[in-house]
């Protein structure tokens, strides 16, 4: 299958190994990969703020640059859910709104396509650690992605998984939330974390790497030894 | 006076780091989040009920018109005196003049939260008249002459010490940690107001369209004595309390038991048609309802937000809200606060004034995957937000936006600007976290994500070359 590969704003520019290790992953499974260049930004920032004009401005060069996809995968629940949710909201009554229905149809998370699409859970992957799941709260509430990850995981040879209790609780990066309330982002990502650091894990593994980019900056502030990667980059060590 | 968006900065600033706080309110509603679970199992299918529920409500709703004439006409034809007030104000003026109509001189109270949105007891006290609140959070809350910090549990903010010492100093009590005998202290000091009261104020938790009635629903049995003893009874209620038939409180009696606080059922229910009838030994003599609007009906015309009128003040979406778990409930500054209060404030107190609760939100959905009659509560904090960016935006934030949409659209723009920030990085800890920092607002508690020196899509580019 011809698979089209968005990886989002920041994770092109902060996260590159992400990306990366999706390829190599699906590679493996036989498919053949297109990046396009120009499709940047899903366009959440604005829309979550509110500025859906703005927004609007983004998006509908997403439409355009991904019309002839065949699958879309985005290796980001946040993102995902911008695509398949929203994007059919804030086009509505608007001349995109049947491009808009169309690509939310063509739009897959990243472990959602393999463990529901591509039918896949065993990747011979290998990892040595103890590693509790994040579910950022996108993925889990807009896109219902609870299981693929952890079927996903489950698989992982040396990987021990353990549910941490607040595994479903937001971990407060919220995108420009965390900028606009820092201190209650703070505090939410403070009581993740210590949700986590209490399953005794290294790891702390998600499909988001917004939410990892937001814990990982508090544990290193704070000294916290617990470590934060992405589901892909578990899933593409051998 | 603050504004609304500068005190709830500062109060959300101080108690999110207050850890004393956190641990009372997480370790409180992780507890409940147990019991409820329990509950729910005991529901055949609890997605099934939620349904039901929403259907229900959106019946009710959707035919507010018609159900509230049929309530109406029941009670009165029962005797009660139903009142219809369109503001708040109107709605104080309402129950003082019966108050005074009536020459009484106290007042008992059981829990509503209607009369905390209308201000009521201040308004009464101006007024001359001693109001005691009878519910045993609420009586804790009125000591400490503050709000109720949770629309369902008024004083879980408080440990037993810290009730002990305010009933120590307001009451004369001896000091004690048992919950038993505190709450038989608060007993005591309130049984002999119930006796000398005049008039009894309660809420309702439901109106029975089909029958003429309110349904009340407690756990101490304090608002049946508020109801019973006094000679006049005043129930206060929002339009939105509407249930069309008499059989859907079976569904919605455990429900918001089960919703709101872990129980199966609530302890005593009890339905008011309307005064004490010639072949009825007691009940009062004289029964008035109140209902409100407050804008409600200016929720009810957005066809798009409408649902918020569903809710049954259960408060289970501030049990699970992570932002009401942080920053506790008077931060808000409302009467309702959590979810459902950043919904509907800015709709019943104005929109720009109020805009910033929708905007303190994770959007997480934790709230909208726990209501019980499935309200949209966090895409409604999405819709405020377009609404208030639509109706006053910010030029600096719109600008800023348009801006970004340029850069992210013009792949030069991005490969430059990721140039930049490359070059910009190992600078970025020299003034990390100080004033002059752009990036204060992350960088005062959390280390700047990494930058490294190859993007993924210049990989891609080089790879494929
Ligand atoms: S919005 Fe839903 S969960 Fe929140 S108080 Fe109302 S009914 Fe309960």
């Amino acid at each position: 299958m011809k698979v089209t590969l968005f990886v989002p704003c920041f994770m092109d520019a902060c996260y590159p190994k992400v990306g990366i290790s999706i390829v190599e992953i699906l590679e493996r499974l036989g498919h053949e990969i297109e990046c396009p260049e120009e499709v940047v930004c899903c366009g959440q920032p604005a829309f979550n703020s509110g500025y859906w004009e703005e927004s609007r401005v983004i998006c509908r060069k997403v439409l355009k640059q991904l019309e002839r996809a065949e699958a879309v995968v985005i290796p980001s629940g946040s993102c995902g859910a911008m695509l398949k949710v929203f994007y059919p909201e804030l086009f509505k009554g608007e001349p995109e709104e049947a491009a808009a229905n169309d690509l939310a149809a063509r739009t897959w998370e990243f472990s959602d396509f393999l463990v529901k699409r591509l039918g896949v859970t065993d990747l011979g992957a290998k990892f040595e650690g103890k590693a509790t799941f994040h579910d950022g709260c996108h993925g889990l509430r807009e896109l219902k992605t609870k299981d693929s990850p952890r079927r996903l995981l489950e698989k992982v040879e040396g990987l021990e998984l353990v549910e941490m209790e607040a595994a479903e609780t937001c971990c407060g990066f919220g995108g420009t939330f965390s900028a606009k309330f820092p201190m209650i982002s703070t505090a939410m990502g403070e009581v993740k974390c210590s949700s986590a650091n209490e399953t005794g894990a290294d790891w702390m593994v998600s499909n988001d790497s917004s939410c990892l980019m937001h814990l990982q900056g508090l544990l290193d502030r704070q000294g916290n030894p617990l470590k934060t990667i992405h589901l892909a980059e578990v899933l593409a060590q051998r | 006076m603050s504004s609304p968006v500068s005190q709830f900065k500062t109060d959300a600033t101080a108690k999110a780091g207050d850890l004393r706080h956190r641990g009372l309110i997480q370790t409180a509603l992780r507890k409940y989040e147990i019991v409820r679970d329990v509950r729910k199992g005991a529901f055949q299918d609890w997605e099934q009920a939620r349904q039901s529920a929403a259907e229900t409500k959106f019946f009710a709703i959707n035919h507010l018109d018609t159900h509230l004439v049929e309530f109406a006409e029941k009670l009165e034809a029962r005797g009660t005196k139903v009142h219809w007030a369109s503001t708040a104000s109107q709605a104080r003026e309402i129950i003082g003049g019966i108050i005074k109509q009536k020459q009484a001189k106290s007042v008992v109270k059981s829990k509503a939260m209607t009369a905390e949105e209308i201000h009521l007891n201040p308004a009464l006290e101006k007024l001359g008249f001693e109001v005691v609140e009878s519910d045993l959070g609420e009586y804790i809350v009125q000591l400490r002459e503050e709000a109720p910090y949770h629309i369902v549990f008024p004083a879980m903010h408080l440990t037993r010490a810290e009730i002990s010492d305010l009933f120590h100093n307001k009451l004369g009590s001896p000091e004690t940690h048992s919950p038993e005998e505190l709450t038989m202290i608060a007993r005591d000091a309130l049984r002999e107001k119930y006796i000398t009261a005049d008039i009894g104020i309660t809420g309702a938790n439901f109106a029975i369209a089909e029958t003429g009635m309110i349904s009340v629903t407690e756990n101490e049995g304090n608002a049946r004595l508020s109801a019973a003893l006094p000679k006049t009874m005043i129930s206060l209620l929002g339009i939105e309390k509407v249930l069309p038939k008499l059989e859907d409180l079976a569904l919605f009696l455990p429900m918001l038991a089960t919703a709101g606080a872990g129980q199966q059922i609530t302890c005593y229910n009890t339905m008011y048609g309307g005064p004490r009838q010639a072949d009825e030994c007691d009940g009062p003599e004289e029964y008035h309802v109140v209902l409100l609007d407050n804008r409600r009906t200016e929720l009810l015309a957005d066809p798009e937000q409408r649902d918020a009128l569903h809710c049954i003040r259960c408060g289970a979406c501030l049990n699970v809200c992570p932002i009401f778990r942080n920053v506790g409930g008077h931060t808000y500054g409302t009467t309702y606060s959590g979810p459902i209060g950043s919904v509907i404030t800015p709709h019943l107190r104005g929109l720009q004034d109020w805009k910033h609760l929708s905007n303190s939100s994770s959007l997480c959905g934790a709230c909208t995957e726990t209501c019980p009659v499935k309200i949209d509560l966090h895409h409604h904090l999405l819709h405020n937000r377009r609404n208030a960016s639509a109706g006053k935006p910010s030029v600096l934030e719109r600008l800023a936006y348009r801006i970004y949409a340029i850069a992210v659209n013009t792949p030069g723009f991005w490969g430059l600007g990721k140039r930049i920030g490359r070059l910009a990085y190992p600078f970025a800890r020299f003034f990390s976290g100080t004033i002059y920092d752009p990036a204060r607002a992350w960088t005062k508690t959390r280390d700047l994500p990494p930058m490294p020196g190859q993007s993924f899509k210049e990989w891609w580019k080089e790879r494929n070359r």
